[in-house]
């Protein structure tokens, strides 16, 4: 057991300097601005100029809408199949799988093709038709990991007889998800809401194919064009993904102690 | 079949699972899963059915293999063959380096805080992919990234004229692994913890070494997690087009890219080729789902 340990420090040790090295050069690098001296230049220059913010409040937005349509989607079912229509189950997990097969170009390709100005539903006539299509497609690329989120969740808690429960003590369906289930699984959607806003948030291929004033876009673009504030906007992208986590940690502290590892 | 409104979702989702179950049965039943299934076959399923209808069609809308018979042009079938080769090398370092730490941070003895930071750090990681990635490595193994300057200035090594570029099949695939380890590990956690402690016990019990536990109960049960999770790392590094075009523009000429090029501009002079090249690359990923699906059904045995 002790040479075991061992061993599972230096795996650790190398797979920490694997994952952190990059991040120290990226910091070092961002900060190389001035000549001669570290200085935040590179991060005041990105944070000051007004299309980051512009796109980057975009971004925020399209990623709100995001959670709040894969949320009204992916919950009803995951629930209603764990209480009633479990032979659902394998074909609901297959179609949450597909956007991990299908990759997003296809998707947003399909979307170009079929959603078009001449369509019979077109998304791409408007702005807020593209818009809503770019929520859309982002719910999609969510969808596996709402999904998973949500269903892990409801794993975690007996369905069935919190359900039957509640309909003895008198609770209408309204009250049963609202006042039992949703409390249950709150940690779940949550964590799901966290991934879908760290995917959304820089995500490029399809807000540059349909065309969207999104972060990523925005991202590539200075990629392209500029030195240091592509590594300090890298930092900025890594540090709002990082604080999203924590405070889904912090958050789950609250929560009922439903989402516990299950050993 | 498309007319559906998107608020007709938001109603249906809302007023399904209140639907009384017990006075009508089958119909609704389904209102529950309604709004998930209209979401999925109109923003998933058709778009994607419409495209490969397409790969079979020519201008004048007849059927036809001329879409398909035509990727086995060089540029294409090369572009093929690298985004193949990138993500199979990403997916199986990913895989194994994802596997390693994760039975190092849940059976090693290591102290519980490091279990739960790494996990964490996964999920971020796993995440951190794209644009905001391939800018990381830049600064990193860029020709003036901190790690290429530090290895040239401390050991005298300069990887860039020992043939290393950032730019190449390598780089891009040693950037992908920055996203692979953690999405093994997130994926492969849970699966080891399943392992249940009464399995080792029992084993003891009959009198099993360490070595034969790992060999004959370990391995056999997280083999179907770890083959599918490969499977599922492969057609995600396959998919991925933002870290590659953000980091290379177009010089490594992964599919990804060049249908981005097509979508774009149609730099094939020929809008069905497009679809034949996503069409192709929905047949490569399915396959590996359908690899994925068989392992996932195999392994979920165990994981109850």
């Amino acid at each position: 057991m002790k040479s075991g340990r061992f061993w599972a420090w230096i795996v650790f040790a190398l797979g920490a300097a694997y994952f952190f090295i990059p991040l120290i050069a990226t910091v070092e690098f961002s900060m190389r601005m001035r000549r001669g001296a570290y200085s935040f230049d590179a991060y005041q220059v990105v944070l000051g100029d007004p299309r980051f913010q512009a796109t980057f409040i975009y971004s925020v937005v399209a990623a709100i809408f995001t959670i709040v349509l894969g949320v009204l989607v992916v919950v009803p079912a995951a629930y209603w199949i764990r209480l009633r229509l479990p032979q659902l189950r394998p074909v609901v997990e297959f179609i949450t799988l597909l956007p991990l097969v299908i990759p997003a170009i296809v998707i947003v390709f399909g979307y170009i093709r079929m959603y078009g100005s001449n369509s019979p539903l077109p998304f791409l006539a408007s702005e807020t038709g593209a818009n809503a299509l770019l929520v859309i497609g982002y719910a999609t690329l969510a969808l596996p990991y709402m999904y998973r989120a949500v269903d892990t969740g409801l794993r975690t808690i007996d369905v069935r007889t919190l359900t039957e429960a509640a309909q003895i003590l008198g609770a209408g369906w309204g009250t049963i998800i609202t006042r039992v289930i949703l409390p249950n699984v709150l940690i779940a959607v949550l964590s799901g809401a966290f991934l879908t806003f760290a995917i959304v948030i820089g995500e490029f291929t399809m807000a540059s194919l349909l065309n969207r004033p999104a972060f990523g876009p925005y991202l590539q673009n200075v990629g392209a064009n500029r030195a240091y504030e592509p590594a300090a906007l890298a930092i900025i992208a890594f540090a709002i993904t990082w604080g999203c986590m924590s405070l889904i940690q912090i958050l789950s502290r609250f929560a009922p102690r439903s989402a516990n590892r299950p050993n | 079949m498309t007319d559906i409104s998107l608020s007709d979702h938001a109603v249906a989702g809302k007023t399904a699972p209140p639907a009384d179950a017990r006075s009508m049965r089958l119909p609704t039943q389904w209102l529950g899963v309604a709004p998930f299934f209209i979401f999925a076959i109109m923003f998933l399923i058709l778009p994607t059915l419409y495209l490969m209808l397409g790969a079979f069609r020519n201008d004048a809308g007849e059927f036809t293999f001329e879409n398909i018979v035509a990727l086995a042009q060089p540029s294409i079938v090369a572009a093929y063959w690298i985004s193949i080769k990138v993500s199979l090398a990403s997916s199986l370092i990913g895989a194994f380096a994802g596997l390693a730490i994760a039975i190092a941070i849940v059976r090693g003895g290591l102290p519980e805080w490091i279990r739960s930071a790494t996990l964490t750090f996964s999920g971020v990681a796993s995440n951190f992919a794209g644009v905001p990635l391939a800018f990381a490595f830049l600064a990193t193994l860029g020709r003036l990234g901190l790690a290429t300057v530090l290895l040239n200035v401390l050991v005298g090594f300069n990887i860039y004229a020992h043939g290393f570029n950032i730019l190449s099949f390598w780089g891009l695939t040693l950037t992908y692994v920055y996203f692979q380890i953690p999405l093994m590990v997130v994926i492969i956690v849970p699966a080891i913890d399943g392992l249940k402690k009464e399995w080792g016990e029992a084993a003891a019990t009959l009198g099993a070494t360490q070595a034969q536990f790992w060999r004959m109960v370990v391995i056999p049960v997280i083999w179907p997690s770890f083959l599918g999770t490969v499977i599922l790392l492969f057609a995600n590094a396959f998919g991925a087009i933002a870290t590659a075009y953000a980091l290379t523009g177009s010089s490594l000429n992964i599919v990804p890219i060049l249908l981005y090029a097509q979508i774009r501009g149609d730099v094939l002079h020929n809008a069905h080729l497009g679809y034949a090249i996503a069409f192709g690359m929905i047949v490569i990923t399915g396959l590996a789902n359908v690899f994925y699906i068989w392992f996932r059904t195999r392994s979920e045995r165990w994981l109850k």
